[in-house]
């Protein structure tokens, strides 16, 4: 099909099919009508403005260098931004009206998560709904799972039911690397242990970038349970990559090990930290995560390591703020800056959405190319 | 059945000899020397090229029999441990049921003297079932067989339990072996903390957790007056400790393991369970420090901690594998490759580190190549370099790091009691 069109065509949004219908048929007597332009217009945007994506760079469909995405230390620079770049795209695609392209007709997509989620979940599922892609969850706490099947073992169930991608989300870091080697579907990461949860990181990026233009040489304070967070490893592995800043701040005894070889700055005070910020990331201290003795009191933890608008003061007038949630209220931040007109905690899921499809198509584009 | 060896190069002392002939008679070496003549040998091996060198002496390995017979048995353990060129093995104790009681050792003596082709050592348990809280029959499992006490695999926590055991190990003439690990330092780690545990996400064991408990051997042996080896050194500290402890006239002895020489916690990354080993794989400094204890002596023994995994135990989430490696089809090689060939080691000091002085620490009459002793020798070519392939182990297991490693040392022909119980072109 990409090879029979070749001509050049015109971008058409469905938000001015939209106003056009409106427009034209304000009378329900042309409801008829107005059907038979709906399936014109849901084709023509099919065709139209979905083959603008696909044919990007010289006509062909681009894609990532793995099979799998595992994590941000394994990409460049490039591909990062590639993402990012294909994210925007589908961005437009999930603020419309219209949330429906073909890219992923025929893909079968599975999400299997061994913890909890509700964001990335959702988000994974309706990325590759807005794709026509089959998209099936895998609940583990009724699935083989409890009955004491190991990963592998469903790894290639879910392979030979034909799963061209499985997201999986586990409470062992590694664990997606070890199915991606044995499973021949792609892999992706949806949050592992302690290591890394490049989606959300690539969301945050697009969060920021879409702020402030760049990535490069931008201030970003990460304050917070570092050692136990996927979200903050990615973080700081994606943006120092991309040229930013990064500050970090944490109860010493949750500062993973060495983690300034990254090229993060380790910060004596939480002031120093945000000091001449662009962003302040807080990050979910992982009650279920703590073993014993890494910190007192959560009422220790909010007093000398929480964000609150004393200890902000330093930061930049149009200061960012972040936190991949779940929040605990008044404990990593006061709900004064989680609802600031500068949070983003919330708006921030748009973008997971428009990541995820970039990241699906991107994928898939491996084996149609 | 006698044995003529002819042409071989043997080691006296700091130097090579080279031409020799041995014959072997009735289990013993009876000769040695240049131009035997003997005419009623009923095998006679040309042995131009190799070395003959006393059968290796391993302090530390894991047989997994009884209990584990899936991972190895006393059959394919020793067959491995012959393979690699390993012609007495002491056993450590952490099987199913644990080697705390007479009536396992004697399972373990006799099914080796029956299916074994090496000499087998029991080591016994310090503890009842390895708990570290009750001592074991250390009299009575001496008297069944074995030669010295561990809790391998799990540390003794309590250290007057350890204390214990030592002046109660040291009436009846048994080494003590420590494996030095602070279990709460260590806080469930699954490799080296550092850098590299940071970005794979993995919680990571400090080295501290090995050179606290190290500290509290040392000083509780000063304090017993009774001597304790240290299994498996592999942190710079440690050997600090035991260097320093050492020129105080401690009564310590220490092995390493060739993993610890050779690789570093990099080769955890895109989480290779091969490398999931405890203690872990640590930082190049460390493996530096223990290259240099090696050198001086401060680490005076060689050991494999051959520790068998089978497949489904390994090809799981890093977290969740199984701890060690295959080792005793490598360990000469390595030894030979990563400490004579980089000149860290001369090939009789690597020798002795796996002969005499890990006989001498289970005080066991082995590891030397002597006319009136057992006949207990390998021969080894260490010229010509070849590539460790795992599918060729005599192991029930393969799970090694080193599958692809170009190195030299083979062993060609290994002789227990005077008979051939492995040879290349068997």
């Amino acid at each position: 099909m990409t090879h029979c069109i070749r001509e050049k065509r015109k971008l058409l949004s469905s938000k001015t099919v939209q106003t056009v219908q409106e427009s034209l048929f304000p009378s329900p007597g042309f409801r008829n009508i107005i059907i038979v332009f709906k399936i014109v217009s849901r084709s023509a945007y099919y065709f139209f403005y979905a083959k603008t994506l696909i044919n990007r760079k010289g006509g062909r469909r681009m894609r990532l260098s793995s099979k799998d995405l595992l994590g941000l230390a394994d990409m460049g620079s490039d591909e990062i931004t590639l993402i990012l770049d294909t994210a925007k795209d589908m961005k437009k695609i999930v603020t419309s009206s219209m949330k429906r392209v073909n890219y992923l007709q025929g893909k079968s997509v599975v999400t299997l998560f061994y913890e909890n989620s509700t964001r990335t979940r959702v988000s994974f599922e309706l990325a590759a709904k807005y794709m026509g892609a089959h998209a099936v969850n895998v609940s583990v706490s009724t699935s083989s799972v409890a009955k004491g099947e190991t990963l592998i073992d469903t790894g290639k169930t879910l392979e030979a039911m034909g799963t061209d991608i499985i997201i999986i989300r586990h409470s062992q870091s590694g664990a997606p690397h070890f199915l991606a080697k044995n499973v021949k579907s792609s892999v992706i990461n949806a949050g592992d242990g302690m290591h890394e949860h490049p989606t959300q990181a690539l969301l945050d990026m697009m969060t920021m970038r879409e702020v402030f233009g760049t990535l490069e040489g931008l201030k970003v304070a990460i304050i917070g349970d570092i050692s136990h967070s996927r979200v903050a490893r990615s973080n700081i592995i994606g943006l120092t990559k991309m040229g930013a800043q990064v500050n970090l701040y944490a109860p010493a005894t949750l500062m993973p090990p060495f983690i300034e070889k990254t090229g993060a700055r380790i910060c004596p005070t939480i002031e120093d930290a945000v000091a001449g910020c662009d962003v302040i990331m807080g990050l979910r201290l992982q009650l279920e995560r703590q073993k014993n003795a890494l910190f007192p009191s959560t009422c220790e933890f909010s007093k000398f390591f929480g964000l609150n608008p004393e200890n902000i003061k330093g930061a930049g007038k149009n200061v960012l703020f972040m936190h991949p949630g779940p929040v605990n209220r008044g404990v990593e931040m006061t709900s004064s800056i989680i609802d600031a007109d500068n949070s983003y905690i919330n708006k921030q899921v748009t973008n997971g959405v428009a990541v995820r499809m970039a990241i699906l198509y991107l994928l898939t584009g491996r084996e149609t190319v | 059945m006698r044995i003529l060896v002819r042409n071989a190069k043997i080691i006296q002392g700091d130097r090579t000899e080279t031409g020799v002939d041995l014959l072997i008679r009735d289990g013993l070496i009876v000769s040695m020397g240049r131009g035997i003549i003997e005419n009623e040998a009923d095998t006679i091996i040309d042995a131009t090229g190799l070395y003959a060198l006393p059968g290796l002496v391993d302090a530390h390995c894991h047989l997994r029999d009884p209990g584990f017979e899936y991972k190895e048995d006393i059959e394919t353990g020793t067959m491995s441990a012959a393979k690699g060129g390993f012609t007495s093995i002491a056993c450590m104790p952490n099987t199913n049921p644990p080697v705390d009681n007479a009536a396992v050792v004697r399972y373990i003596v006799e099914k080796a003297s029956q299916k074994g082709v090496v000499n087998v050592y029991p080591i016994g348990a310090i503890t009842k079932g390895l708990q570290g809280s009750e001592l074991s029959e250390m009299g009575t499992l001496k008297e069944a067989g074995i030669v010295a006490v561990s809790d391998d695999g799990k540390p003794v926590m309590n250290g007057d339990v350890m204390k214990k055991a030592m002046i109660y190990a040291g009436q009846f003439g048994l080494p003590v072996i420590s494996h030095c690990e602070d279990v709460n330092i260590a806080d469930g780690g699954s490799m080296n903390e550092g850098f590299v545990s940071t970005l794979l996400g993995l919680r990571g064991i400090p080295s501290a957790a090995e050179a606290v408990m190290v500290a509290r051997e040392i000083i509780l042996s000063e304090y017993t007056g009774v001597p304790v080896h240290i299994a498996h050194v592999s942190t710079k500290t440690s050997v600090e400790l035991i260097r320093h402890a050492k020129r105080r006239g401690v009564r310590v002895s220490a092995e390493t393991c060739p993993h610890y020489f050779t690789l570093t916690e990099k080769s955890c990354l895109g989480y290779d369970t091969n490398a999931k080993m405890n203690p872990p794989l640590r930082s190049e400094e460390d493996r530096d420090a223990v290259i240099e204890g090696l050198k001086d002596g401060t680490i005076e023994i060689i050991a494999t901690d051959h520790a068998p995994h089978h497949d489904d135990e390994k090809n799981v989430e890093f977290e969740k594998a199984a701890n060690g490696i295959v080792g005793f089809e490598t360990a000469l090689a390595l030894g030979y490759t990563y400490l004579v060939e980089q000149g860290h080691l001369t090939l009789p000091e690597l020798i002795r580190k796996m002969t005499v002085n890990p006989a001498r620490m289970l005080r066991i009459d082995k590891g030397t190549l002597e006319c009136g002793k057992a006949a207990d020798l390998i021969l080894v070519d260490f010229d010509n370099e070849y590539a460790i392939d795992v599918s060729n182990f005599a192991s029930k297991s393969r799970n090694s790091p080193f599958n692809g490693f170009r190195v030299k040392g083979r062993v060609k022909t290994t002789i227990v009691n005077g008979r051939i119980v492995w040879s290349e072109s068997m």
